[in-house]
């Protein structure tokens, strides 16, 4: 009897403790934005031109080249960084400039950017700089987007054909 | 500083286990099992998972639609495997932490414990690549918001080229291969996750990879039960289009993923970095002072190899006999691996108070706390002992014994006095009653402590404690360190006990001195026997 009701106290233990943790296997919900808010992300890879343009060697350059390394011409591998703007509204105003990945410098530019806004209607304009100028814009999109609670609006870069996709 | 963090944690420990040990006994305690616990949450996770993967289907849609058909359609077998597959995994989380934790309370990390400690390290690693694979397997919204987290994660170390989180946040960038790779992760990481297992027990003498029977059948029923009162569900479809904000997370899994947002991912990452690094430089901060490690003594030493059964830290193995006598065999001991727990010393059967040389020496003996010194201890302690009735205690440094100092012998585990002590105490009249004092039942410091004790006393091992000791006149008790209190209680019961009992009739005469006689140290024979 004692046995009997040992064991009893025994299993019961052991489902008070395995019912815990089945509670927190997926108990309190975690809610990771404000209630009434969207995600706007700005995301995408994208390769800049290279730092500089492909140059001819002159033939007393090309023999000082190993004879099974030489080439006629001499392309830098590097790239020029990204410049990239986005403005959403009066509530975002990103800049930055995305430098080359890769050890050589020589791989695209990225970016992986988060904005946890309102619900509620924007005005997002985006633009980026990807060649050697230093003023204007090689790339650019203005667009109105209407933001819902819990909603995912991503700004992509396509290269084909070039230019912002929001979507 | 981290010494008084684990007389916290000890003193948690202590007060959560006594109660368990006292339902459950020394034998089942979950606490006492919790390495044996987390194999079986392992083997359950992984039938299950075998099980589950003959109705799982890998693509983006079907991937869903198939663990919706397990826990809808096939409820009452798949489903129910389902509940198996995902408690047992969290359960086995908790044994991993809680293990961890005891582990460093009873300070069971440093010296040559180090291997297991260290070897534990990636296995919480793996451990969590497998969940977490798992989790992304069902692609609910769990799955989603596991994808972007882990993803971001990743994407903050500058390993890969393109953004991995791009893949999970619109439509049209996810194929139906991405599932296959991820069920190829879910499997090869557990796999690898059981390899560093073995690893981890590798140094360890005997260690429990199975729970008590009745413990692993307890466990089993509730786990039943627990699948069918709340079966594990998904929560609703992944959409790429909407953010995961709002979900039910998995809190043994998934406990850093919030962080991601309030802390940063490289605050998350440096968390990890220094919770790793700190486990594992953990067992030399500060180092374990171990005391000079066991010494054969081949004069002594026929090679009956009950040492190398008895040590619990493989530290002894058996070689062929070196110094031509007709024994195949000798002890050996590996310096590296012992810990000076004298349990080889109370193996041997040279390891008797009652030989008669110059010379107290054994086959195998602690250089720094020799059987000698250690008869001479027991003498010294019966000496001033007058109040009837004189009880001498041989206690373990580790447990409740060490604080009472009448009459007490300390020893660094109470195996490590060979049962032919408690013989030799009785037989000379050195004292009316003998108390074994070690560590509670089921956190044996030296983990094997306790039951050779028991079992040589019972005299299922060997050595046995011979049938003439008189053992109303012995009593075994084992008590924590924190325990002091009901040491001295079930000390006083047993001094009761030991006083109503007719006076003890000597068969020898106290010793006046140890050396009692000055015959020449020679070695023993085989069979020799070697009591008076």
């Amino acid at each position: 009897m004692i046995s009997a009701l040992r064991l009893c106290g025994q299993f019961v233990v052991i489902v008070a403790l395995f019912a815990a943790v089945a509670a927190f296997a997926d108990w309190p919900i975690y809610r990771q934005t404000p209630r009434g808010t969207g995600i706007v992300t700005l995301s995408f890879v994208h390769g800049a031109d290279r730092r500089a343009d492909c140059r001819r060697l002159t033939p007393e350059e090309i023999a000082k080249l190993p004879p099974n390394m030489r080439r006629v011409q001499d392309c830098p591998r590097g790239r020029r960084p990204i410049y990239i703007e986005l403005d959403v509204g009066d509530q975002i105003s990103y800049r930055a400039s995305l430098p080359p990945t890769g050890i050589a410098g020589d791989g695209p530019s990225r970016v992986y950017q988060r904005f946890v806004l309102p619900a509620g209607q924007y005005d997002v304009v985006v633009r980026m700089r990807d060649t050697a100028r230093t003023e204007g814009f090689d790339y650019e999109r203005e667009e109105r987007i209407a933001l819902r609670p819990d909603q995912m609006i991503v700004i992509d870069f396509r290269s084909e054909p070039p230019g912002f996709v929001i979507q | 500083m981290i010494a008084p963090i684990r007389a916290i944690i000890r003193r948690g420990f202590e007060w959560i286990e006594r109660p368990f040990e006292r339902l459950f006994g020394p034998a089942l305690n979950p606490l006492a099992q919790l390495g044996a616990l987390g194999f079986f949450f392992f083997w359950i996770v992984a039938v299950s998972g075998v099980y589950l993967f003959i109705f799982f289907d890998t693509g983006i849609e079907r991937a869903y639609e198939s663990v919706e058909r397990i826990s809808t359609i096939y409820w009452y077998h798949a489903g129910v495997m389902r509940s198996f597959h995902r408690y047992a995994s969290d359960l086995l989380v908790v044994m991993v932490v809680v293990h961890l934790l005891r582990e460093f309370a009873y300070d069971h990390y440093r010296g040559v414990r180090w291997f297991s400690w260290l070897t534990g390290l990636p296995i919480i690693w793996l451990l969590y690549g497998s969940g977490i694979t798992g989790y992304w397997l069902v692609w609910d919204k769990l799955a989603h918001f596991v994808a972007i987290t882990t993803s971001e994660l990743l994407d903050w170390l500058p390993i890969f080229g393109e953004p991995i989180a791009r893949n999970f946040i619109s439509t049209g960038t996810l194929t139906s291969r991405f599932f296959t790779l991820m069920v190829f992760m879910h499997v090869a990481v557990p796999l690898f996750l059981l390899f560093i297992m073995w690893v981890h027990i590798l140094r360890i003498s005997r260690p429990k990879v199975n729970p008590p029977r009745m413990l692993a059948a307890l466990s089993l029923v509730a786990l039943l039960g627990v699948a069918l009162w709340k079966p594990a569900l998904s929560q609703e479809h992944a959409d790429l289009t909407k953010a995961p904000v709002e979900v039910g997370l998995d809190w043994f899994y998934l406990p850093l993923y919030p962080f991601t947002n309030s802390w940063g991912r490289g605050a998350v990452w440096a968390f990890l970095g220094t919770f790793s690094l700190m486990i594992g430089l953990m067992p030399w901060l500060p180092p374990l002072r171990r005391a000079k490690a066991a010494e054969v003594d081949l004069a002594h030493c026929n090679g009956c190899a009950r040492c190398a059964e008895d040590c619990p830290y493989e530290a002894i193995r058996m070689v062929p006999r070196t110094d031509g006598m007709p024994f195949p065999t000798q002890a050996q001991v590996n310096p590296s691996l012992c810990v000076t727990c004298g349990i080889c010393v109370g193996a041997c059967p040279s390891s008797t108070p009652f030989r008669r040389s110059m010379e107290l020496r054994t086959g195998i003996d602690l250089p720094d706390f020799q059987l000698q010194l250690l008869r001479e201890r027991v003498v010294a302690a019966a000496t001033p002992l007058q109040e009837s009735p004189r009880v001498l205690t041989l206690a373990c440094e580790h447990g409740g014994g060490t604080r009472y100092t009448v009459g007490t012998i300390t020893l660094p585990c109470v195996a490590m006095a060979p049962p032919s002590l408690t013989d030799f105490i009785l037989s000379r009249n050195l004292a009316d009653g003998v108390v074994v004092a070690g560590c509670a039942e089921s956190a044996c410091y030296h983990r094997l402590g306790v039951t050779w004790t028991k079992q040589r006393f019972n005299r299922t091992r060997d050595p046995y404690l011979r049938s003439r000791v008189p053992r109303e006149r012995t009593a075994m008790i084992w008590t924590s360190a924190l325990e002091t209190r009901r040491f001295e209680q079930e000390i006083a019961n047993f001094r009761n006990r030991v006083a109503a009992l007719p006076a003890m009739a000597a068969r020898h005469s106290a010793p006046a001195t140890i050396a009692v006689s000055a015959t020449t140290d020679r070695q023993v024979q085989p069979g020799e026997k070697v009591d008076p």
